[in-house]
């Protein structure tokens, strides 16, 4: 048993030790809140680093502490660490970016009252995220995800004296609560199979072979394998975390927090935890690939819906004004992406875009906020503009993001992990369509994040707080620089000239092979972007609208097909007309079984207990009152002397009980004596 | 002196006992007596646990689920009790014990 | 020993200071403590459904009906506060409950109690579900009874009588 993995709880514990530490000190701490928990992050990204050093040390094992909870019964619920290179990196991810928006947080925080709350609410998210990355049990793994969420809901819902921010908060939590009834439903069946929940456990766990190919061959209702079953319902809770068509609705919402929480829990981090674990059950959900016959593999679902999230998403960013929003948007498609990478069998890749979309889109995030932090509050594009010259590293910043997510060939690290995936698509048996949708999107993003680029910085500003913008102190732009130097370098971990992180993820040595291996597919990919950041430049850089009630370009060209897209596809409206007036009707029935049937039973009873009462009244009024009455005269009399005693105090009573008591406590000890 | 673990117990309870006697005699606001009560009831409940664990026959399982039992009625208790002290702040404006004389005799 | 000795210190430490408190809601989120180290006994103890019961009954649902109780019972946020409590009361409360507690911890010291050594037993939910169900079936049904009645009794204790004037107050 080895120390470092029996003691990976170091990791999440740092931060949780700052969130307890921020939660109990009084509200003018602000700086010692801050400062315990910027503390806490950093020595979990070194703690994160030792043990990402140790997972290298033989990246083909896993290596894991497991430990018993409680036992119910003969049956034990075991707990655990895991530690081997895909939660190594990830969790050196984590603790990196969490740190860096930890840093912009001092500064775009710095008049909030409840400053010192948001840091302890950030810690607590911290820590429940590395939770999450080093949990070896799906049970702890779901205990950390549900953390995530409450520490999500408590974000959003930070500046809860806004209406929408509280109902962004509300609407996010029960969102993904849907989806993670599924996870439980997933979770219970799993156990209920196999007897445990441990990932790893020397050959028992659930994604070991043994217990992969009994519940594969176990087959459940319609001739699905049991596997693909639980495995899709495991996909329901990683939807909901991730967004994914159709419970993408709370994501854009969920903008309404404050601008480092969008950073960091709903782009880089938490988001990106249903993509996390789908890439951890891997073996799970393509347990059912060697089997032909079943009627539909878990993965190729995976992979349509990722397809139709990717290409939904970017298809409405398109169409929003507000900044916030389109990166919402654009994060919902690049997760979409990331979904399709999993479906189409390359976890890998999957994981690496989540690793460079994590520092791309946290930067373009963090831009935002300058942007926003600058302008007062304001989000709405066609109200900025012209924040090119006085927000320079903001903008130079900004534009790295940019070109990071459109995938602007060779420099930027969006390129390599979008073209890994491409690839993937590309080679999938299954269908062309994830392929197909996955190289439209490509186009979408590059031309609406031109769109989202123009309208920002370009031509003139268009209200009197764009035009006083200037650029924000050190505290906020240095983490946007590291991040931009981040989203430069970290594409070349994964290149087809290196493919270092590869290697490690998988535990196999890959050849390095020439970096335009891609060849053609390569091409047309870069011919894409090409086209996309050509005809947003030639609709929105050309001219940049100089009034911000000019209508949109876009809106101009196609107004119907621009309005459904600003709608949002109508998605809210639809849950709004659907599973909010089928709740209605629920509530009508329950009400009326409630009113008439358990409400009659109710009465029913009630004049059975009349109907005594009255025979019992007749009895004793005619039968027995008269003799009685002189006795109860002498009763009543000498209870009234009695009653003196009462003095309604009930401190007096207990006084006496207590001294009862102890006299009889008294009496027994002295018999015994004798 | 030594103590074993059984007295230990016995004698956590009995403190436990004590101080939910302190606090329900000591205190005028009607919620904290319940609790007080609630204490106390808690600490019997120590006794039976206690006097199981430490039983020559493990195997019965009375003092389980007499505590079980204990359990359910205490949650009865504080229903009824917690009711009774919205009567009565209903009725007199404040939940103070001392002034809820209305049964005197 | 250990374990046991540490749970013993946070459980009577938190009841102690729940029991001073002058702010009713520090109170009641003390008594959670109390009763999760109460519940913490059980375990160490080996009675785990008992354990999970108290935490379920105490930790989760009594102190909640107390914290409601308490919010519906001011008037305003300093309301929670209360006024010092009288000395001469206080005073004879530690009289007759440190006696109390002194003839109790004497009886127990002084008695030779038979017990058995060596480590926890655990009872398993099935044996537990037999007893209730077999043995002390009776019981369990006037438990049954109990908990409706009185939860019938709270409801009706606990509501407004409807205004005459107006049919469908609430």
């Amino acid at each position: 048993m080895n120390f470092a993995v029996q003691h990976l709880w170091v990791i999440p514990a740092c931060p949780l030790l700052a969130a307890a530490i921020s939660f109990s000190v009084p509200r003018q701490n602000r700086r010692v809140s801050a400062g315990i928990a910027i503390a806490a992050m950093i020595a979990a990204f070194v703690f994160s680093t030792f043990a990402l050093r140790l997972a290298l040390a033989n990246p083909a094992l896993h290596q894991t502490f497991n430990f018993g909870w409680f036992d119910v019964g003969d049956s034990r619920v075991e707990l655990g660490w895991l530690l081997d290179p895909l939660t190594a990196v990830m969790c050196v991810m984590v603790s990196f970016v969490s740190s860096l928006i930890f840093i912009f947080s001092l500064g775009y925080l710095k008049e909030d009252a409840n400053f010192k709350q948001f840091f302890g609410y950030l810690s607590f998210f911290a820590a429940a995220m590395l939770g999450l990355l080093v949990a070896n049990s799906l049970l702890l793994l779901f205990i950390c995800w549900e953390l995530v969420g409450v520490a999500s809901y408590l974000l959003i819902g930070f500046w809860f004296h806004k209406p929408e921010a509280a109902a962004a908060a509300k609407k996010a939590f029960i969102t993904t609560r849907i989806g993670d009834l599924g996870f439980l439903l997933g979770l219970i069946w799993l156990y209920d199979r196999s007897g445990t929940l441990l990932f790893f456990d020397g050959g028992h766990g659930v994604l070991e072979s043994s217990v992969l190919s009994m519940l594969a061959v176990q087959t459940t209702i319609g001739g699905l394998a049991v596997s693909t079953a639980i495995g899709l319902l495991l996909f329901c809770g990683a939807a909901g975390k991730s967004g994914q068509f159709p419970l993408h609705v709370w994501l854009p919402d969920a903008m309404e927090g404050p601008t480092p929480v969008s950073a960091l829990i709903h782009a880089a981090t938490m988001v990106a935890a249903g993509v996390f674990l789908m890439a951890r059950v891997y073996p799970l959900m393509s347990a059912d690939q060697a089997f032909a016959s079943v009627p539909v593999h878990a993965l190729t679902v995976v992979a349509y819906v990722g397809a139709i999230t990717a290409l939904m998403g970017a298809c409405i960013a398109v169409a929003q004004n507000d900044l916030k929003r389109i990166l919402a948007f654009s994060t919902v498609s690049q997760l979409g992406y990331m979904m399709l990478a999993i479906g189409v069998g390359s976890w890998v890749a999957a994981i690496f875009h989540l690793l460079t979309h994590a520092f791309f889109k946290a930067l373009l995030f963090l831009g935002a906020g300058s942007v926003i932090h600058a302008s007062h509050h304001e989000q709405d594009i066609r109200k900025l503009g012209g924040l090119r010259g006085s927000m320079r590293t903001t903008f130079v910043t900004f534009g790295i993001g940019m070109m990071a997510l459109c995938g602007v060939p060779f420099l930027f690290s969006g390129f390599w992990s979008k073209e890994s995936i491409l690839h993937a698509a590309h080679e999938w048996d299954g269908s062309v369509v994830p392929f197909a949708v996955g190289l439209m999107a490509v186009v979408l993003t590059a031309f609406y994040m031109t769109r989202l680029m123009a309208e920002t910085f370009f031509g003139r500003s268009r209200s009197a707080a764009a035009e006083h913008a200037h650029e924000n102190s050190r505290v906020m732009t240095v983490p946007l620089v590291v991040l931009a130097v981040c989203a430069i370098a970290l594409g070349f971990i994964g290149t087809p000239a290196w493919p270092w992180l590869q290697s490690v993820l998988t535990g196999v040595r890959i050849e390095s092979t020439s970096i335009f291996a891609g060849g053609a597919l390569m091409g047309v990919s870069i011919l894409l972007v090409a086209v996309g950041i050509g005809s947003g430049w030639f609709l929105y850089g050309r001219r940049v609208r100089s009034l911000d009630t000019a209508p949109d370009a876009l809106g101009r060209l196609a107004p119907r097909l621009f309005r459904f897209l600003a709608e949002r596809m109508k998605f809210d409206a639809f849950y709004a007309a659907t599973v909010g007036r089928l709740n209605s009707i629920m509530a009508i029935l329950a009400d009326g079984f409630d009113r008439f049937i358990i409400g009659g039973f109710v009465s029913a009873i009630g004049w059975l207990g009349e109907l005594t009462g009255n025979i019992n009244r007749a009895t004793d009024e005619n039968a027995l009152n008269s003799g009685f009455n002189s006795v109860s005269e002498r009763i009543r009399a000498a209870g009234k002397s009695y009653s003196r005693a009462q003095t309604g105090e009930t401190h007096g009573y207990l006084r006496v009980l207590a001294l009862g008591f102890v006299v009889l406590v008294i009496l027994v000890l002295s018999g015994g004596a004798r | 002196m030594n103590v074993t673990p059984l007295q230990l117990c016995l004698l956590f309870s009995s403190a436990l006992f004590c101080i939910g006697l302190a606090g329900a005699l000591s205190r005028s606001n009607t919620i904290l007596v319940l609790l007080g009560v609630e204490l106390m009831l808690n600490a019997a409940n120590l006794n039976f646990i206690a006097f199981w664990r430490f039983s020559p026959s493990p195997a019965a399982s009375t003092g389980v689920i007499f505590v079980i039992f204990a359990i359910a009625v205490a949650a009865a208790e504080a229903a009824v009790g917690l009711a009774l002290v919205i009567a009565i702040y209903r009725h007199q404006k404040n939940i103070r014990l001392q002034d809820a004389t209305q049964l005197r005799g | 020993m250990i374990p046991l000795i540490l749970i013993v210190l946070v459980t009577l430490a938190t009841a102690v200071v729940a029991m001073s408190r002058r702010n009713l809601i520090h109170s009641v989120l003390l008594l959670i403590g109390t009763w999760a180290g109460i519940a913490a006994f059980y375990l160490w103890a080996g009675a785990e459904f008992v354990a999970f019961a108290q935490m379920l009954i105490y930790v989760g649902a009594v102190s909640m009906v107390v914290l409601f109780a308490v919010l519906l019972t001011r008037r305003s946020r300093e309301d929670a506060t209360l006024i010092p409590e009288s000395l001469g009361r206080a005073f004879s409360a530690f009289i007759v409950a440190g006696l109390a507690f002194g003839l109790v911890a004497f009886a127990v010291l002084s008695t030779q109690l038979p017990a058995r050594k060596g480590g926890a037993s655990t009872i398993s939910v099935q044996q537990i579900g037999t007893g209730l169900m077999g043995s002390h079936a009776a019981a369990l049904l006037v438990i049954g009874l109990i908990l409706t009645v009185a939860l019938l009794g709270a409801v009706v204790i606990a509501a407004t009588e409807p205004r005459e004037s107006e049919e469908d107050a609430p």
